[in-house]
C-alpha cells in the first residue's frame, strides 16, 4: 500500500518537466494534436454531463424560487440576488459558515500535526512495518457514518464508554495508590462530561472524531511524501553534525512541503464541506451546524430549492478561493 | 420531515412509499424491464440526468438493503377480518394501485393480505405497492409522482403531517367518505380537512404517552404524576433514592435533539400549559406567550436535574434505551414504548401508562401530540370511486378491529377501543381511547401546508437552543414568532 502511495508525488515530479506552452506547426503535430481531442472527447463529454451541467444548473436555480418538487407560488420566477441576499444576512447561515470555518482550521490543523507525527513514526525501519501502516487505515476505511454513530455511543453521557472510563475507572486505578493515588483520581471529573450536550464541548467532539478518522489519510499521505526524501541528505546532515531536531526542521519539513500542500488541499476541501459527521452526531443544531447542513435543510426541510442552490454556490466559492490560495502556493514552491 | 411520525425507530413502524426510481431499479435489477423501457421510464420521469443517477446510486443500495429483511408472506395474516358491510360491488373489473406499508414494515402481510380479500369481495383488482420505508424519501417519491400528474398510483398512505402538503392533488372524500369520516377522532379528521376539504381518511393512529414505573412509585409511596409539577417532585425523590445505587439513573427521559420528535415534545409543552399550538388554525403565529415561555423555561429546567444534561441529543432510540435498561421513572414516547416494556427484563411488568401531565396554568390541558398515517386518493387516479371503496374498506371498523388485534396498530375509531376483541388481545390499547379523544393535538402542518418542513426545522433548532441554555425561553420565543411570520408571508 505504502508503495502505491509513494507514487503521487513522484507523479506530480514527473508531470513537472512537460512542457505545455509548444504549438504544434508541422502537419504531424496536427494529426497528433487531433488524435489527442478525439481520445480525451469522451471524458470532455463525461465531466460536462456530470459535473458542468449540474454546476450551471444550480447557478441557474440559485437565481430562482425554484423548489424541489412541485412549482412555487406564482410560478417558476427568476428572483435576481434575492436567495444570496437572505442567505448573507441571515444570522443562521453566518453561524453555519463560521461553524464550517472553526471545523476546517480546528480540524485540518490538529490532523496535520498527528499526521506528520505518525508519518514519521511508521517511515521508521522496525518490525511488522506492513501490518502497522495497514492497521493505521482503518479509521479511513470505516464509513463516517458508522464512525460518528460508534464515537457517538462512546460519548454517550449515559452509557458511553467514555465517561465510564473517566468518572469511575480510571479513577478507581489510581486510588489505591498511597499518598499521591487519591490526589491522581482526583484529575478526573466527578460528574459525567456531556460531550454530545454542553454547548462548549460539541464542536470539539466532532473535531476529535473527525480528527480520528481523517489523520490516517494525512499520514498516509505524508509518508510517500518522506519516501522520496533521498537518505544522502541526511547522511551529509549526519557527517555536519546536525541534531535529529535540526534534521526535522532544516531537511524533512521543507522536503516534505509538496506532499504536504497536496494533503493540505485535499483535507481543508474536504473539511470544508463536512456533512456527515455533524449531522450523523448533532443534527441540524445550532452549535455546530456546517454550511453543507444550512443547504439540506434549505433542501429538504425547506423545500427551496433555489435557496440551497445559493448556499450550494456560495460553499464552492469558498472552497474555489481555498484551491486559488493553495494553488499559488503550490506555484511559489515550484517557482 | 423523515421523522415524521416521530417513532421510525419503533418496532410498529413502518409506512411505505413507493418511488418510481426505486421500482424502476428494482424491476431492471430483476430483469423484469428491459434496459431501453428503463430508459424510457426515466426520461418519462422528468428528472434531470445527474439526479436521476444520484438516486440511481442512493435507490440501489435502498432497495437491496430493503430486500434483506422484507417480511415472510404470511397467509394468516389479516384472517381475523370480517368483510364490512355495504361494499360497493358494481365497479368490478376495475382496477386500482395502491402505495401502503412498506418493503420492511412486519404490517405488509396483514395490509397485502387484507386487499386481497377486498378484491375478492368485491371484484376490483388491487395492485399493492409497497412504499418507501423513509417518510421523507416517501414524501419525495410522492411529490415526484404529483408533479408529473400520474395516474399510476390511486390510493396514498400519507403521513398525518402531509395533508396541508398532498391537498391540491387529492380527491375531496367529505362527498363519498364524509359519513364515515364522522366515526373517526375528531382532531385527526380536522387535522386531515384543508380548505374545507377531507383529504384523507384516518387509518391508525400513534400519540405521544406517558409511561411510569409502577414499582418505583410503590417503593416510595407515589401516585402518577398528572401535572409537570408533580411529575419534577416525583422524579426528583425518585432519583435522589435510587442514584446512590444506580449511578447511571436519570428521572424523566424524552427526545429533546433537533429533529421533528422534539417538536412532538415541545407541542405538548406549550399546549398542555395553554400556550397554544405554535401556530393556530387561523394561521396566527401564537408561539411568542407567557405559557408557552414558561413551558420552555420548565423544560429547560429539566435538563441536568430530573432528566440527564444529554437529553438534548436523545432521539427515541436513546429514550427507549435508558428505559428498557432500568434507568429512568418516567419516560414520554410514542405506543411502541408499551411494547419495548414488556420485551425487557429490567421493567417488564413494571410499567404503566397515563395521558402525558399538564401544567397549573389557566387553560392548561392534557396534550398528545399525533401521529399515524391516512389514505388518501389521487386527483389523477383514472378510477377514483373504486379506490374511494378500497379507503373506505381499510378504514373501517371492523378492518381497524383487526390491525389492533393482530397487529396492535391503534385505531381512528373510538368504538374500535371498546370492541372485546381487541380488549382480548391487547390490555394496552382500551386504555388509550381518551388520550385520543382527550387530548390529541395535531402540529400546525395542515395550516403551514408546504411551509410545513421550515418551520418546524425552525422550532425544534430554537427549542433545542433552549433547552441547551444557549439562548432564553423569551428570546427564543421572540425569535421563532419572527422567523414563523417570515415564513408564512409565503402563504
Amino acid at each position: 500500500m505504502s508503495q502505491q502511495a509513494a507514487q503521487v508525488p513522484t507523479a506530480q515530479v514527473a508531470t513537472r518537466g512537460v512542457p505545455t506552452s509548444d504549438v504544434p506547426t508541422s502537419s504531424w503535430g496536427k494529426a497528433r494534436e487531433r488524435l489527442a481531442w478525439i481520445l480525451v472527447a469522451p471524458s470532455v463529454l463525461v465531466v460536462t454531463l456530470v459535473a458542468l451541467f449540474p454546476l450551471a444548473q444550480s447557478i441557474w436555480f440559485s437565481f430562482t424560487n425554484a423548489r424541489l418538487a412541485g412549482t412555487p407560488r406564482g410560478g417558476l420566477q427568476f428572483v435576481n440576488i434575492e436567495n444570496y441576499r437572505y442567505l448573507l444576512t441571515n444570522d443562521d447561515f453566518i453561524r453555519a459558515f463560521w461553524n464550517t470555518v472553526v471545523f476546517t482550521v480546528g480540524s485540518v490543523s490538529i490532523e496535520t500535526v498527528f499526521g506528520v507525527v505518525v508519518a514519521l513514526l511508521i517511515n521508521s525501519q522496525f518490525k511488522a512495518k506492513g501490518l502497522l501502516r495497514t492497521a493505521i487505515l482503518v479509521p479511513w476505511a470505516i464509513p463516517t457514518v458508522v464512525s460518528s454513530r460508534l464515537w457517538a455511543y462512546m460519548f454517550n453521557g449515559q452509557y458511553g464508554v467514555l465517561n465510564d472510563l473517566l468518572t469511575i475507572r480510571l479513577p478507581n486505578m489510581f486510588d489505591w495508590i498511597p499518598f499521591i493515588g487519591p490526589s491522581i483520581a482526583g484529575i478526573f471529573p466527578d460528574e459525567k462530561v456531556a460531550f454530545l450536550a454542553s454547548p462548549n464541548l460539541q464542536m470539539g467532539t466532532a473535531i476529535a472524531v473527525d480528527v480520528w478518522k481523517t489523520t490516517p489519510f494525512m499520514a498516509l499521505l505524508l509518508l510517500a511524501g518522506l519516501q522520496v526524501i533521498p537518505g544522502d541528505v541526511y547522511e551529509a546532515a549526519y557527517v555536519d553534525g546536525a541534531s535529529k531536531w535540526q534534521q526535522f526542521w532544516q531537511h524533512t519539513l521543507p522536503l516534505l512541503r509538496p506532499a504536504l500542500l497536496v494533503a493540505l488541499i485535499f483535507r481543508t476541501l474536504d473539511a470544508f464541506r463536512v456533512f456527515d459527521v455533524l449531522w450523523v452526531m448533532f443534527g441540524p443544531i445550532t452549535q455546530t451546524r456546517s454550511l453543507a447542513i444550512a443547504a439540506q435543510q434549505a433542501l429538504v426541510d425547506a423545500d427551496r430549492l433555489g435557496r440551497a442552490s445559493a448556499a450550494s454556490v456560495i460553499i464552492f466559492l469558498c472552497i474555489g478561493v481555498l484551491v486559488l490560495v493553495y494553488t499559488r502556493l503550490v506555484k511559489v514552491e515550484e517557482g | 420531515m423523515s421523522r415524521a411520525n416521530g417513532r421510525q425507530d419503533g418496532p410498529v413502524n413502518g409506512k411505505p412509499l413507493p418511488n418510481p426510481v426505486t421500482r424502476l431499479m428494482a424491476e431492471s435489477l430483476t430483469g423484469q424491464i428491459s434496459r431501453r423501457e428503463m430508459l424510457r421510464r426515466a426520461t418519462a420521469l422528468g428528472l434531470s440526468a445527474p439526479l436521476v443517477g444520484l438516486m440511481l446510486s442512493a435507490q440501489t443500495k435502498g432497495v437491496r438493503a430493503q430486500d434483506a429483511v422484507t417480511p415472510a408472506p404470511d397467509p394468516d395474516a389479516g384472517s381475523t377480518i370480517v368483510m364490512p358491510q355495504g361494499l360497493r360491488t358494481d365497479l368490478g373489473g376495475a382496477t386500482v394501485a395502491a402505495v401502503l406499508s412498506d418493503t420492511t414494515d412486519p404490517n405488509r402481510p396483514f395490509v397485502e393480505n387484507a386487499c386481497a380479500k377486498f378484491a375478492e369481495a368485491t371484484g376490483i383488482n388491487v395492485t399493492f405497492v409497497p412504499g418507501e420505508t423513509q417518510s421523507e424519501a416517501r414524501l419525495q417519491a410522492y411529490r415526484q409522482q404529483f408533479a408529473g400528474q400520474s395516474s399510476d398510483f390511486d390510493v396514498y398512505q400519507i403521513d398525518v403531517i402531509w395533508p396541508g402538503i398532498v391537498a391540491e392533488h387529492a380527491v375531496d372524500l367529505s362527498e363519498g367518505l364524509g359519513e364515515a369520516a364522522g366515526q373517526h377522532f375528531e382532531a385527526i379528521v380536522k387535522n386531515n380537512t384543508v380548505n374545507d376539504q377531507l383529504i384523507g381518511l384516518p387509518w391508525f393512529t400513534d400519540a405521544g404517552l406517558f409511561y411510569y414505573r409502577t414499582d418505583l412509585l410503590e417503593k416510595y409511596q407515589l401516585q402518577p404524576p398528572t401535572t409537570w409539577d408533580e411529575l419534577q417532585t416525583s422524579a426528583q425523590t425518585i432519583l435522589d433514592g435510587e442514584r446512590a445505587a444506580n449511578p447511571a439513573f436519570t428521572g424523566f427521559v424524552w427526545q429533546g435533539r433537533a429533529y421533528e420528535g422534539l417538536t412532538c415534545n415541545g407541542l405538548e409543552w406549550q399546549v398542555s400549559n395553554g400556550g397554544g399550538a405554535i401556530i393556530e388554525e387561523d394561521a396566527t403565529v401564537s408561539i411568542n406567550n407567557p405559557e408557552a415561555i414558561a413551558a420552555f423555561e420548565r423544560a429547560r429546567g429539566w435538563v441536568g436535574t430530573i432528566s440527564p444534561q444529554d437529553i438534548t441529543t436523545f432521539r427515541e432510540t436513546e429514550t427507549i434505551n435508558v428505559w428498557t435498561a432500568g434507568n429512568a421513572a418516567f419516560m414520554r414516547n410514542w405506543p411502541y414504548g408499551w411494547a419495548s416494556s414488556q420485551d425487557a427484563p429490567a421493567v417488564a411488568g413494571k410499567v404503566g401508562v397515563a395521558p402525558l401531565p399538564q401544567g397549573t396554568g389557566e387553560g392548561a390541558r392534557n396534550a398528545a401530540t399525533l401521529g399515524g398515517w391516512q389514505l388518501m386518493v389521487s386527483k389523477y387516479s383514472k378510477n377514483p370511486e373504486a379506490a374511494i371503496e378500497l379507503v373506505r374498506f381499510l378504514c373501517s371498523p371492523e378492518v381497524q378491529t383487526s390491525f389492533a388485534v393482530e397487529r396492535s396498530m391503534l385505531p381512528t375509531i373510538g368504538s374500535v377501543y371498546e370492541s372485546p376483541d381487541v380488549a382480548a388481545a391487547s390490555e394496552f390499547i382500551p386504555r388509550l381511547r381518551e388520550v385520543f379523544e382527550g387530548g390529541a393535538v395535531a402540529r400546525p402542518s395542515s395550516v403551514s401546508a408546504d411551509l410545513y418542513g421550515e418551520v418546524s426545522a425552525a422550532y425544534y433548532t430554537t427549542v433545542n437552543e433552549i433547552l441547551s441554555g444557549t439562548t432564553s425561553a423569551e428570546e427564543g420565543a421572540a425569535s421563532m414568532e419572527e422567523e414563523f411570520n417570515a415564513i408564512l408571508e409565503e402563504l
